[in-house]
Order: C-alpha cells, then structure tokens, then sequence
C-alpha cells in the first residue's frame, strides 16, 4: 500500500489523489488543531511578553511572572488528560496518509481511574503526546497562516478575470497590479501555474506533520526494535510449541506403554502364586514401574501441564494450588472464552514459580492467587503472608520470572516490604 | 463379578486399550466392543447395551474432555448404566459433572495410574457395576484438604475413615486396610455421620453420598 511519503517523490503526484487527501489531512487538522490553539495561545501569552521584556534587558513584572505560572502549570496539569485522547486521535488520522497507525508506547490501561492518572502521569509517553499537543497548538496555526495566505493569493491571480469584469477596473493582488481584463489574463495563467508548487506546499506540510507525528506519538522505537521484539516474541511462542510437541509425544508414546507395561506386570502378579519364586522380583519390578510412572507423570506435567491445554488457566491453578504446601486460594473469572495460549501458559508459569517461592523462601501461612482479564490485558498476582524481603539478584527466580514475561509484552511488578509479605504482580496484554 | 459382565471399554491408546481387554477378561467379564474416541463409544453402547462403560477421558479428536462428555450422554440416555471414567489427572469438576448424572450411583472417576494396580482396579469396577460410586483418593483427598475447618470435630482416625468412605469402600473394606475390626470402623462411621450432622446409615453407598455431598458443599 502506497502512503503520502512515497507519493511526493512520484512523478505523477500532481494527478494522483494525494495532492486532495493532502488538503483533506490539512483541513481536519486545522479543525483539531484550533481549539487548542484557542486554549494554549492565551496561555503562551505572557511568555510572549516575558521574552519581549528579558530581550529588551528588563525583568519581566511579577504579575507575568504570576500568569507565566499560572499557565505552565495548567498545561502540566491538564495537559495529559487532553493530549492522551488527542494522541490516540491523532493515530487514527495517520491512516488518511495512506499509513498504518503506529504502536503506542503507552502500557495497557488499568481500569482504576486512579491508577489510570498515576501510570500515564508517570510515562514519558504521555509527555511526548504533550509536546505533539503542542505543536498542533502553536506551530501548526503559524505555518497554516503562512500556507493560507499563499492559497489565497493564488485563488486571486485565478479569479481576476472575473475580479476585473464585474468590479473595479483597477486592483492589486499582492506585488502584481491589476489594471483590466486582458492584463488580467497572463495573472490568471500565473496562478494556474503556480497551482503545482501549491499542490506540492500542501503535501508536503502534510508529510512534515506526518514525519512529527510519527516520531512523538509512535511507540519510541524505530521499526527495527519493533521487530526483534516481535521476533523475540515469536521465538518464545516456537518455544512453546516445541513444548506441546514433546509433551505429546512424551504423553502417547512413553507414557502410554508405560502404563501399558505396568499393567501387565500387575496382571502377572494376580496370577503368580505368592510363593513362586519370581513373586518377590515381580512385585519389586511392578513397584518399580509405578514409581516411573509418577516421575514420568511429573517430568510430563512439568514441561506442560494438560490440565492447562485441556480446561484452562483457573483449574490449572485450582491443581497447582491444592499441591502447594501452603494454603493457597485461587480468585477469577468464570469466563468462557480464553486468553491467547501464550498468555496463559506464561500466566502458570509465573504463578507456578512464584508459588514454588513462597513455599521455600517466604515462611508464609497463606497465599493467594488472583486472576484478572479484560480481554486485552491478563493480570495475574500471587501474595502472601510471609517474610517479604524477596531479593530479585538472589537466585529467587525472579529475573527469570522478567524475562519471560517481557518477551511476551507483559511486565511484571515486584512489592516486597521485610516483614510485610510479597506480592508478584504480572501484567500480560492479550494483543491477538 | 457373579453374573457375565458386558463392557464396552474406550481408550485411544492401543496398547493399553488391549491390555485393559485383558484385565477385564481376565476377571470374567466380555469386553463387547473396544474403541478409540468418543463418537464410537457411543455407537458402542447404543449397539451393545453393555452392563459397564470404562472410558478414557482425553481422546481424539481434539484430546481434551469428549470421554466425559461421552460418559454424561451415556448416563443422561440411562441414568443407572455403570460408567468408570479415567483421567490422567485430577479435575473436581469432572467428578462433579459425573455424580451430578444418576444421582451418582453407578459411577467411578478414576486416575489413570489405578490401573497398574489390577486388583483394586477390578474391585472398583465391580462396585461400580453394582451401584457404587467410587471417587479416586486423590480427589477425596482434595475435597477433603479444601474443606478444611468443618472437619475439625473429626479425630485423626476419624478422618482417616471418612477418606476411605467417601472413596466408596465398605466397612469391611476399610477394617481390611486399617487392621482394625468391622465393628471399629462401624463405631467410627457412626460418629463421623453424628458429628458431620448426617443422617445415619448401614447403606455403604447412600453413605457415600452423604460424605460426598457434605464435602463437597463445603469445600
């Protein structure tokens, strides 16, 4: 698919479309881009006359000094609030620009609304989209005044025929005199000529837009980054189904004739009389075999849990929890549908680990595990009761725990206090 | 068992499928049809009207539950058709969805492991056949850790004897693993059953269902 970069530098722009969506682009952000000029113009004000002031070597009077306040700290404010819903609009807008919108760097939203204010107060990501807000605000009007006014001087030379045949015999159009009709006639073709370059000032303030709009609002990261993390995400996912395959095969193939053989063991020994010599290796051989078969079990359950694959998160975590030494509930949602297998392979295996923690390291009496899921983003958080004062550089699993779940996009989220319990919290977004 | 028994057995592994045949026809019963996955297992059954249904619960073709669901339709057509259904894991809602059909006589839920050990295998088939209803320990032992404070009451070998009781065994059964006389665990079902507020019984299965339900309610 073709976007507006790659359109300016054909030869064929000028009787392509993209000179009209270029003017489209301009006009809707002309209509965005007024309100805050509205709003941040006046605010902008008495810095205006701050810098008057400071260039002609006075100091800025108090009262400035007040207002210049007043308005950074409105913007500090208020700023976030409007930018991130503009930032997202904005986005969306790149798609008239022939573009796929750009990834937000924004983490996926909590739903707490005070929460809300603290993540995106905290992103750098929300400051960025301030700045952008900024130059929809102040450098955007500037520039389209210069623009209108060249529109308009060209729409003059076109129309001054007419001008000349229905008013005033004598009019000037910016440096050219118009004196009649046929004098007007090489105007007119002027302004059709010059038409092109207008053609051109247009889509090019709409790539510069673009170009800003790219590099404030998108996630960061140039496309390169984007995609060895994508890749980074699809060598775990290889992982993952390397481990199905094993598991299966371990499952059909050892598994099976185990049970298989075991069960034959057991028949020989129904038959065997007790005091047949061949009793006692008999009834060791079949013990034998069981106890395989339990390891197997483990080594199978382990590399992935069927119970997982066949019914689910919550019930796998019901089972991990009623093996775990310490009492541990388990809270989530009954929902039908499911989270992405990758989400909920790694939301057991954090829970897996961290539960594996609070058994050997946190002296606790009770745990508790918490499912959430919204459809776009899975929390998980395992707490306890115990010791706290988990040290993620001490071997505890910790930084495994991290890496595994960035990988997938997710972040996790450490509260460890000495004497005040622990709590894992991990946050997994479920981007099919 | 005394009367022929006519089983139609469902286990997608071959191996095992031919050697589960060989158990049952070892212990006198006529496996009429073995099969591979679900659909069959219910072909089988409406074919044969056979007295037992084991079932395996992962087969194909997507391996994750259609034993069970077989099992459930079998059991929803003819509530008092035996099913023993095996599972390579435990899952309280397969046991639940299970005894929620029949009023939970006639079934057993089994981990695949029970097999290796023939001849309590075999006596879990045949109480089930006979009415019974068989929980596998491992799931009682659940029910039994999720419960938690209203066992409280129970002595130490009191609970030992619910365990065995809500796995379906009978008093004689229990006195045989325990070393301890019939009349003993008697005595201590009696008290279990006072203690639990349950009504009391010398039915060994309406007993079992009692312990169930009650454990289940509070788990």
């Amino acid at each position: 698919m073709s976007n507006l970069a790659s359109a300016l530098r054909r030869r064929r722009f000028l009787i392509s479309g993209w000179p009209w969506r270029s003017l489209g682009y301009l006009l809707t952000t002309a209509v965005v881009a007024a309100p805050f000029a509205a709003v941040v113009w006046p605010l902008g004000l008495p810095w205006l006359v701050a810098a008057t002031d400071v260039r002609a070597g006075r100091f800025p009077d108090p009262p400035v000094l007040v207002l210049m306040a007043v308005g950074a700290a409105l913007l500090i404010g208020f700023g976030p609030l409007v930018a991130v819903p503009l930032a997202a609009l904005e986005r969306r807008r790149l798609e008239f620009l022939g573009d796929r919108p750009p990834a937000t760097a924004h983490l996926p939203a909590p739903a707490d609304p005070i929460a809300w204010l603290r993540l995106r107060y905290a992103e750098a990501a929300t400051w960025r989209e301030v700045l952008y807000g900024l130059f929809l605000a102040v450098a955007v009007p500037a520039w389209y005044g210069v623009l209108g006014l060249a529109a308009l001087l060209v729409a003059g030379f076109l129309g001054s025929p007419l001008f000349a045949a229905i008013g005033a015999a004598r009019f000037q159009l910016g440096p050219v005199e118009i004196t009649g009709v046929v004098e007007s006639v090489p105007v007119a073709l002027l302004g059709l000529l010059l038409l092109a370059p207008l053609a051109y000032l247009a889509g090019l303030t709409a790539a510069g837009q673009r170009a800003v709009a790219h590099a404030l609002l998108g996630d960061g990261y140039g496309t390169d980054v984007r995609e060895v993390t994508r890749s980074r995400a699809r060598l775990v996912d290889a992982f993952e189904t390397e481990r199905r395959r094993i598991e299966r095969d371990l499952h059909d193939g050892a598994q099976h004739r185990l049970t298989s053989l075991t069960l034959h063991l057991g028949m020989a020994r129904v038959d065997l009389p007790a005091d047949s010599p061949a009793a006692e290796p008999l009834t060791r051989a079949h013990t034998q075999a069981k106890e395989l078969m339990v390891v197997l079990r483990d080594l199978v359950h382990g590399i992935r849990p069927q119970i997982l694959a066949d019914v689910g998160l919550l019930p796998a975590l019901r089972e991990l929890a009623a093996q775990s030494p310490v009492p541990v509930t388990v809270v989530g949602p009954q929902t039908v549908s499911r989270p992405p297998e990758l989400v909920e392979a790694t939301a057991y295996y954090v829970a897996s680990e961290a539960l594996g923690n609070v058994a050997k390291h946190a002296g606790a009496s009770r745990a508790e595990v918490r499912v959430e899921w919204t459809g776009d983003l899975l929390t998980l958080q395992v707490a306890d009761d115990g010791r706290g004062g988990a040290d993620p550089a001490a071997g505890t699993g910790l930084t495994g725990l991290a890496d595994r779940v960035a990988a997938v996009g997710g972040r996790l989220l450490l509260a460890t206090p000495a004497g005040g319990g622990t709590l894992v919290r991990v946050e997994l977004p479920c981007r099919s | 068992m005394p009367e022929l028994t006519r089983v139609v057995l469902a286990e997608d592994g071959v191996l095992l499928r031919e050697g589960l045949t060989g158990v049952l026809a070892r212990f006198g019963c006529t496996v009429v049809a073995a099969v591979g996955d679900a659909g069959a297992l219910l072909a089988a059954v409406d074919a044969h009207d056979p007295d037992l249904v084991v079932t395996d619960i992962r087969m194909p073709p997507a391996w994750t539950d259609e034993g069970l669901r077989a099992a459930v339709a079998v059991r929803t057509a003819r509530p008092d058709r035996p099913v023993v259904v095996l599972s390579q894991y435990v899952q309280p809602e397969y046991a639940d969805a299970l005894l929620a059909t029949g009023a939970g006589r006639g079934v057993g839920y089994l981990l695949k492991d029970r097999v290796a050990d023939v001849a309590e295998f075999v006596a879990a088939l045949r109480a089930v056949r006979a009415g019974g209803t068989v929980l596998d320990p491992e799931v009682v032992r659940r029910l039994l850790r999720r419960s938690g404070d209203p066992l409280d009451p129970l002595s130490a070998r009191e609970r030992q004897v619910l365990t065995l009781v809500a796995e379906g065994r009978s008093n004689s059964a229990i006195a045989a693993a325990l070393f301890v006389t019939e009349a003993a665990v008697g005595k201590h079902v009696g008290n279990i059953l006072a203690k639990l507020d349950l009504p009391p019984t010398e039915d060994t299965n309406r007993r079992v269902l009692a312990v169930l339900a009650y454990l289940r309610a509070t788990a």
